[in-house]
């Protein structure tokens, strides 16, 4: 004779917890907030600090923690699990769509000028993104792939943006020749400020490469004569169309193919001539993954001292792929300078830095549409939230955070395998270990 | 000679600041292993609760200053020990077990959130504060330069002083202290024989914040002037003195303070003064290659 | 243990001290070509330092460890760096606590383990790049013999599999099948029988003898389970009743201490 089994029963609403839950998140928000919101301190006439309550604002944060507190207990034995509440045909559509998804971004990206022609503020728009989308894949080589974390990627960028600029406007070369220049400068500078480094551990390499961000910048700020300090390079040529200058003469682009003169004309080209260099940056990171530099790369990133037991110079590995980030990184930064006609250090900022890599991060797991979407959605919320500028930011460090709590490996959960013998699988992102120590 | 003493004593209150600051940093790193970007924020957050405060109590009739100073560290220090306590709930505690990049990501968010919640809640002007300690000892007459001491730097190096005894003392003699070594030695280990890790790694975040808060109000003091951006460059120097003295050694963190106030001083007196911070995180740089563990720190040893 | 000798491996007067502790204490031995030798001793005793030592990844304090290969050339151990000892003298390792890479296939590890041969094939990439078929063909070879040796560790069906997610004990041997990618003369494997039940013990010896036949793979290993170590000449009860393992397992009596120092050396 079995006996029923018995099925606890599901435990009463507990209201007065979660009161009290509600009422210690306010007095805690009271605490943190009753200076520095509920007090407002201005420079008054005469230049001395004045201080006016604000106790409407303080009232509605407190009661806003309140709440919060008080549903988080309520909800607290809930697990709130959103995708169950998705009906199982529409999880396998979308798995669908997503594999197309890629190829549809490309596309539209290709005919994005054409459809928005008229639009100059998309236009740009697409170019802002187009150079954070060719940022994040140039730093996902280093972050992504190889594990090495990069907290100074501006540095690049900055060295990219400068060497184009005062190689065009001391020596006047063409855009096509400063290029690839300014990569390989930029790339130089990758093994330089890697070599004495990389041997360091995570955290540490980190902060190594925000100090040498943060030098570079300085140096750029104060080094008046080579960079001419915080007036920045101005004057940085625009570029041809290979040679015709986008301009409204007899010889330029509208005249020779027999358009009638538009300034959109060069904003068109620029918009496909970043999203040609962003799309090399793609192709060649692709490849790179399925040649064995690619893969040391990964398995750098899983277990380093695994890999110097196979014979792997870890240290040239590493240093491979801070160069080829850097190279990158480089050309986005040519790319800018070309596309401002201006550059000051107030561009190359730890911010920067900060913003490529969530967006490498949000990604997720080195892949490489997941940094493209990424990239879209960061850029789109930045300027979607244009109105709200001192916001801004504030949202923005709130997102890095919230997503790390929420889903830290980042859009992109699975990782492609760059070989396979049989059935293609993809890799869950739990399985993908951060390097062993 | 008289400049070069001067320097010295300059030197050395900054450098008192920046000890303060970089005791958070290394306890932090010593138990958790993980470089808390934040705590630069922490001790601009600090030195704005100090500057409101003051400013309150000024306007409520608080006016003998030694008062007024008394209540504001005691109010900096619990409200910044909140701050600490909230960022490591939310920001850090539920990423302990996830991978090494998460937290830092997390942490470069936080510091990113303090400052812009600062800079939206007081404006993005510098806050000045007319100087509240005057007055000083001359320690050495001379007609070309003579060497000056100030009560503000009096007051700072002492308060630096009896902290560092205080702290010292708790973390050699009391229970707390000694949670705190052993999750530093081995985390799991120090569970396992019963030490409550959270609440011990929830109270070093506590104390570093409070130290930093400390550090705010001496900044304020000295300096007359304070604004939501001094957090990053002040917190990247003290990271760099924690390293220098060896992470996870208190006294270290201190020697480690006062080697870069006195390089940062030196250096603007006797060099360039705009390049003042290039030197600081050269410093970072060089000892990060050359000796990662730091003056006062111990060899680890790589376990394969 | 055969007459002649003819060591690959000699370790003299090996000694490894972190700060005051001493590790190792001037060990000496000889490991003999073709062979499989084993180091055993209780746990604690240094044999994992030793390895190390022996791998690269200590740097000895005092010591010499030479390398002979069998067409004459040697190399000393002690001065070379970390991955060239695998890659130039050819030694090749496991881990006590299995180092794959979790988040690759197994068929990848077996690939990366590759690497030094197939970056020459792809001309430091360059050449791959421009997918020049100097590489395909290097890196059809380079699977092939993947597959070879999955094939030999019986786990082919398992090369698209993260490597993470297989058991424990096919772990260990997707990891030796991995040492073995890199056409070793010596392999050493640090408790390759840790965890692993007596079936799964008992395979690993008929793999360990077949690569020794087959391959002339000298082979050196840490272990406790005395089923493996028995593998060589002798059996596990000669092993046992040893009076210097004894000693090193159990310790002596006080009394016979001296008698025993006396014996063993000391």
């Amino acid at each position: 004779m079995s006996q029923a089994l018995e099925i606890p029963s599901r435990p009463a609403i507990d209201l007065f917890g979660a009161l009290k839950s509600g009422a210690l998140a306010a007095i805690v928000a009271f605490g943190l907030f009753s200076l520095l919101i509920g007090v407002r301190t201005d420079q008054g006439p005469t230049g001395a600090l004045q201080i006016e309550p604000r106790l409407i604002a303080l009232g509605v944060i407190c009661a806003v923690a309140f709440v919060g507190g008080f549903a988080r207990a309520l909800l607290a034995g809930e697990r709130l699990d959103f995708a169950s509440y998705v009906p199982e045909q529409i999880k396998v559509a979308a798995a669908q769509v997503g594999r197309y998804f890629g190829l549809a971004l490309l596309a539209f990206a290709l005919i994005e000028p054409v459809i928005f022609y008229n639009n100059r503020y998309i236009l740009d728009l697409g170019i802002l993104v187009l150079t954070y989308v060719m940022l994040g894949w140039g730093l996902n080589i280093v972050v992504g792939l190889a594990g090495l974390l990069d907290l100074g990627y501006v540095a690049f960028y900055a060295v990219g943006a400068y060497s184009y600029a005062l190689l065009a406007t001391s020596f006047g070369w063409s855009f096509w020749i400063c290029l690839p220049i300014a990569g390989f400068l930029a790339a130089c500078w990758g093994v330089m400020l890697g070599f004495p480094v990389l041997r360091l551990r995570g955290d540490y390499l980190a902060i190594v490469t925000l100090a040498f961000g943060e030098i570079i910048r300085l140096v750029l700020l104060n080094w008046q004569s080579l960079t001419g300090g915080p007036n920045g390079v101005s004057g940085i040529p625009r570029p041809s169309f290979f040679g015709i200058p986008f301009a409204d003469e007899e010889n330029g682009f509208a005249a020779t193919f027999g358009l009638e003169y538009s300034p959109t004309h060069r904003v068109v080209f620029l918009y496909y001539l970043i999203l040609a260099l962003a799309l090399v940056t793609n192709w060649v990171t692709l490849r790179l993954r399925r040649l064995p530099i690619g893969r040391a790369w990964e398995a750098l990133r899983e277990d380093e001292i695994a890999c110097r037991s196979l014979g792997i110079n870890t240290t040239t590995t590493k240093l491979t792929a801070f160069a080829m980030g850097a190279m990158f990184g480089g050309i986005a930064g040519s790319f800018f300078a070309t596309r401002q006609g201006f550059i000051s250090p107030e561009s190359f900022t730890f911010s920067e830095s900060a913003l490529v890599l969530a967006i490498v991060v949000l990604g997720g797991m080195g892949s490489q549409l997941g940094v493209a979407v990424a990239a879209f959605a960061m850029l789109g919320a930045f300027e979607l939230f244009r109105e709200f500028s001192q916001y801004r930011m504030l949202v923005f460090g709130l997102a890095m955070v919230l997503i790390m709590i929420w889903r830290p490996r980042g859009l992109v959960a699975t990782r492609t395998p760059s070989v396979f013998l049989g059935k293609f699988k993809e890799v869950p992102a739990e399985a993908v270990a951060e390097a062993r120590q | 000679m008289e400049y070069f003493c001067q320097q010295l004593i300059n030197g050395l209150a900054l450098g008192s600041i920046y000890g303060l600051i970089a005791i958070g940093y290394t306890m932090v790193y010593g138990i958790v292993g993980m470089i808390n970007f934040a705590h630069g924020d922490i001790f601009m957050v600090g030195a704005f609760i100090a500057l409101i405060a003051f400013l309150g109590l000024v306007a409520i009739g608080v006016t003998a200053i030694p008062l007024a100073l008394f209540l504001v560290l005691l109010i900096a220090m619990a409200i910044s020990a909140l701050y600490g306590q909230v960022v490591e709930r939310i920001a850090y505690r539920p990423l302990r077990h996830s991978f090494r990049l998460a937290p830092l990501i997390s942490a470069i968010g936080m510091s990113i959130i303090l400052q812009n919640y600062v800079q939206v809640a007081q404006g993005a002007r510098v806050k000045p504060l007319p100087p509240l300690i005057q007055g000083g000892y001359t320690l050495l007459e001379s007609e070309s330069f003579p060497v000056q001491v100030s009560n503000v730097q009096i007051i700072i190096v002492v308060t630096t002083v009896v902290l560092m005894a205080i702290f010292s003392w708790l973390v050699a003699n009391t229970r707390l202290g000694r949670d705190m070594r052993a999750c530093e030695q081995d985390l799991k280990m120090a569970a396992l024989v019963g030490v409550d890790t959270d609440r011990t790694i929830s109270l070093t975040f506590v104390v570093g914040a409070a130290l930093a808060a400390v550090a705010g109000l001496m900044y304020l003091l000295y300096y007359g002037v304070i604004d939501f951006f001094i957090g990053f460059v002040a917190g990247v120097k003290a990271f760099t003195a924690a390293v220098l003295g060896g992470i996870g050694s208190l006294p270290g963190a201190m020697l480690g303070g006062l080697l870069i106030g006195l390089i940062e001083t030196f250096w603007s007196a006797y060099f360039s003064i705009e390049y003042k911070d290039v030197a600081a995180f050269s410093v970072l740089v060089i000892v990060l290659i050359f000796l990662p563990t730091g003056i006062l720190g111990r060899p680890e040893i790589e376990k394969v | 243990m055969s007459a002649s000798a003819d060591p690959i491996l000699n370790v003299e007067h090996l000694s490894m001290h972190f700060g005051g502790l001493i590790a190792v204490d001037d060990l000496s031995f000889a490991a003999q070509r073709g062979h499989i030798t084993a180091l055993i001793g209780p746990n604690g005793a240094g044999k994992t330092t030793v390895f190390n030592c022996i791998t690269g990844f200590y740097h000895p304090s005092v010591g010499m460890i030479r390398l002979a290969h069998a067409d004459g050339t040697t190399y000393l151990l002690e001065r070379l760096l970390d991955f060239r000892i695998a890659k130039l003298a050819r030694v090749a390792r496991t881990f006590q606590n299995i180092r794959l890479f979790a988040g690759m296939t197994v068929l990848e590890n077996l690939l990366v383990a590759q690497h030094n041969p197939l970056m020459r094939a792809s001309g430091l990439t360059v050449l791959g790049l421009l997918g020049l078929s100097v590489y395909r063909h290097a890196e059809s070879a380079a699977i092939d013999k993947a597959k070879f040796w999955l094939d030999r560790v019986g786990l082919i069906r398992r090369a698209d599999d993260p490597a993470g997610d297989l058991p424990y004990g096919e772990q260990r041997r997707v990891e030796i099948a991995r040492a073995m990618c890199t056409d070793p003369v010596l392999l050493c494997l640090d408790e390759p029988a840790a965890g692993l039940n007596p079936r799964e013990s008992a395979e690993l010896n008929e793999l360990l003898l077949g690569m020794r036949a087959e391959h002339k793979t000298s082979i050196l290993l840490i272990e406790h389970d005395m089923s493996v170590v028995k593998i060589f000449d002798g059996t596990a009860a000669d092993v046992r009743n040893d009076p210097k393992v004894i000693a090193a397992y159990l310790g002596v009596e006080d009394e016979e201490v001296e008698q025993v120092e006396a014996e063993v050396g000391l």
